[in-house]
């Protein structure tokens, strides 16, 4: 215990005089955790809006002053024809093309019936998806502004019978993506930072050839991976921390769930990433090397986390992949606690899986670490 | 007289190379022992297996009374130790460097405090004590890294080239620092490529290709080689 003392008395002095590293362990993740948190949003708003008007009546001349109304679309211009449209598309110059044919009002007027042509950029399929559902909106809504002039009296006891749906979107009211993302991206945060510096630490000293010194010391393999680690476990529940105070103040994420089993979640969680960046630092000889590999499981670890796109959504073997994906149950736990208040018989299944994962990438740690070869 | 090291047939093989063949010999007690050869002779390597950091593919050997396979760690508690790598943290201060290296060797706060201030005494480091390590010279650093090793009061210490790089009257204060260790019982082991350097040890063993292929007190070495001084005897060795 004695020892374990003395080793994280010189980590704490070696981190706190490393000038470099001050500034990259508390202030860049504050100022990702604010680009970011702006940034990565879903809503899909400046939607570069054109339209063909071929009717040139007061219907379609209604119909598109509801697009230019509506804050999603930006209506930029209007083609003379098809051909035109065609390579602004081309050009990137517009997302949507809205056609609307010869003899529109007539149609509507006399036959209640008529076509419109929507073409969408689905480069972003995600993104077009999402514009087609706005486009439907505001038309569906044009399409009720007019049956309602339309109709007959006698008219009425056949066209009432339309179910409407009303969405009502369940702990995030307003659709507000900074709610979404902030405990996301804290969660990205908390892991980098720990596993970059965990990384990277051990494979320092082996470049610097203060490893073998500590190796020819009596000190245990124990000893010395506690002592190592233990002081970047405490810098990530500090970035927790600071993080939680900057989403509750800044972006005003509502806290519902219990303070206490979120750190208790990510005192644990720290573990299995600074066993993961230990890992990596025993079987690498430079900084570069473990860089490289931390930056290889990062990627795939966030881009597999359901961070951005849902794990539902992803193919069958890829989802049986994210089981293994640490930030994936980071990730859950932090929404579910923050959001929805969970208890935690609720994030049961994800703390016991973070427990396992923890005892054995520690155990591989402690196994690989090698004082002799 | 009691023997500190005894290796018999302590080889190290790296695939189809091998790095140590086959080398046998012991070191006395208080002895100053001088293990000498060319670069990429196995030097470095063969002192690797002694003090447990690095495991011997055949052949047997004993460090303080500890078997090099089975009590690696053991041996480790005897032992003192400084690499070619010079191995303080710059980033620490001179005492910060003693008290770190003092508390693994499980030593009290109190009896690093006194060995701290006894250090800085004698290698009259007051003005520097709290200087990061890092911004002293390297014959200040050397000698403070021999003075680490020997914190824990180990049985023997092994050096590996420690006065490379270093000025001529730096390294004769150093010498004079081994010799002193040496006086108190402390056994040196040593690596060098300054042949006066060899002169001053008592025993010396010239390395050839993994071999030792010469053992003996510098005096008989010469005798036996006909040489004038030791590097003499160094360059008919080395040269085959």
């Amino acid at each position: 215990m004695k020892i374990i003392i003395f080793i994280i008395q010189k980590e704490f002095k070696q981190i706190f005089r490393n000038k470099g590293m001050l500034p990259i362990i508390f202030i860049m993740p504050l100022i990702q955790l604010i680009i970011l948190s702006n940034a990565a949003t879903f809503d899909i708003k400046n939607i570069k809006f054109s339209y063909i008007d071929n009717d040139h009546s007061s219907y379609s001349r209604n119909l598109i002053r509801k697009f230019e109304a509506s804050k999603y679309f930006h209506v930029i211009t209007s083609f003379p024809n098809e051909h035109l449209s065609n390579s602004a598309m081309l050009n990137g110059d517009v997302d949507i093309v809205l056609e609307i044919p010869q003899h529109f009002e007539r149609n509507l007027t006399k036959d209640k019936h008529t076509n419109l042509s929507v073409t969408i950029n689905a480069i972003d399929g995600a993104a077009a998806g999402v514009e087609n559902v706005y486009i439907n909106q505001i038309i569906q809504n044009f399409n009720r502004h007019i049956k309602l002039k339309l109709m007959q009296p006698n008219d009425a006891q056949i066209t009432n019978l339309n179910i409407i749906s009303i969405p009502s979107f369940w702990y995030n009211k307003t659709l507000n993506y900074k709610t979404f993302m902030v405990p996301g991206i804290l969660v990205l945060l908390v892991t980098m930072i720990t596993l970059f510096l965990s990384g990277m630490n051990i494979v320092r000293e082996k470049e610097i050839g203060t490893l073998e010194q500590i190796n020819v010391t009596p000190i245990k393999k124990s000893q010395f991976i506690i002592g190592k680690l233990f002081p970047f476990w405490i810098i990530g529940i500090g970035i927790l921390s600071i993080g939680l105070i900057i989403a509750k103040v800044l972006f005003k994420v509502p806290i519902i769930g219990n303070f206490g089993l979120l750190y208790l979640y990510t005192s644990i969680y720290i573990f299995v990433i600074l066993g993961i960046g230990l890992f990596i630092s025993n079987f690498t000889d430079t900084q570069q090397q473990a860089m490289f590999i931390s930056w290889f499981f990062m990627v795939i670890f966030i881009l597999m986390s359901g961070l951005f796109t849902p794990i539902e959504s992803m193919p069958k073997w890829a989802q049986i992949i994210t089981e293994f994906n640490p930030i994936k149950y980071f990730v859950q736990v932090m929404r579910m606690v923050m959001l929805k208040g969970s208890g935690i018989v609720d994030i049961l299944p994800q703390l016991l899986k973070t427990i396992l994962y923890a005892f054995i990438m520690n155990g591989l740690a402690v196994w690989s670490y090698k004082k002799t070869s | 007289m009691e023997n500190v090291i005894e290796a018999i047939g302590l080889t190290k093989s790296f695939g189809a190379f091998t790095a140590v063949n086959a080398i046998s010999f012991h070191v006395q007690k208080g002895e100053i022992f001088g293990f000498l050869g060319a670069n990429g002779a196995g030097k470095t390597t063969a002192i690797k297996m002694l003090i447990g950091i690095a495991n011997p593919t055949s052949g047997a050997a004993k460090v303080a009374g500890f078997d090099v396979f089975t009590e690696a760690e053991s041996i480790k508690r005897n032992i003192g130790y400084m690499s070619q790598k010079f191995a303080l943290y710059d980033d620490l201060t001179v005492k910060e460097n003693i008290t770190f290296f003092g508390g693994i060797y499980g030593l009290t706060r109190a009896a690093i405090k006194t060995k701290t201030q006894a250090l800085i005494d004698e290698l009259n480091l007051e003005n520097v004590a709290n200087h990061l390590v890092g911004s002293l010279p390297l014959g200040w650093k050397q000698k403070i890294s021999f003075s680490v090793a020997l914190l824990h009061n180990p049985k023997i210490v092994f050096l590996d080239e420690p006065t490379g790089g270093v000025d001529p009257i730096t390294r004769r204060q150093f010498w004079e620092m081994i010799y002193k260790a040496a006086h108190q019982g402390t056994t040196i082991f040593v690596t060098t490529h300054y042949m006066d350097e060899a002169e001053y040890c008592d025993r010396v063993s010239i390395m050839v290709n993994g071999k030792i292929e010469a053992l003996d007190t510098p005096k008989n070495l010469k005798k036996t080689y006909k040489a004038e001084n030791m590097n003499d005897v160094f360059l008919k060795l080395a040269r085959g």
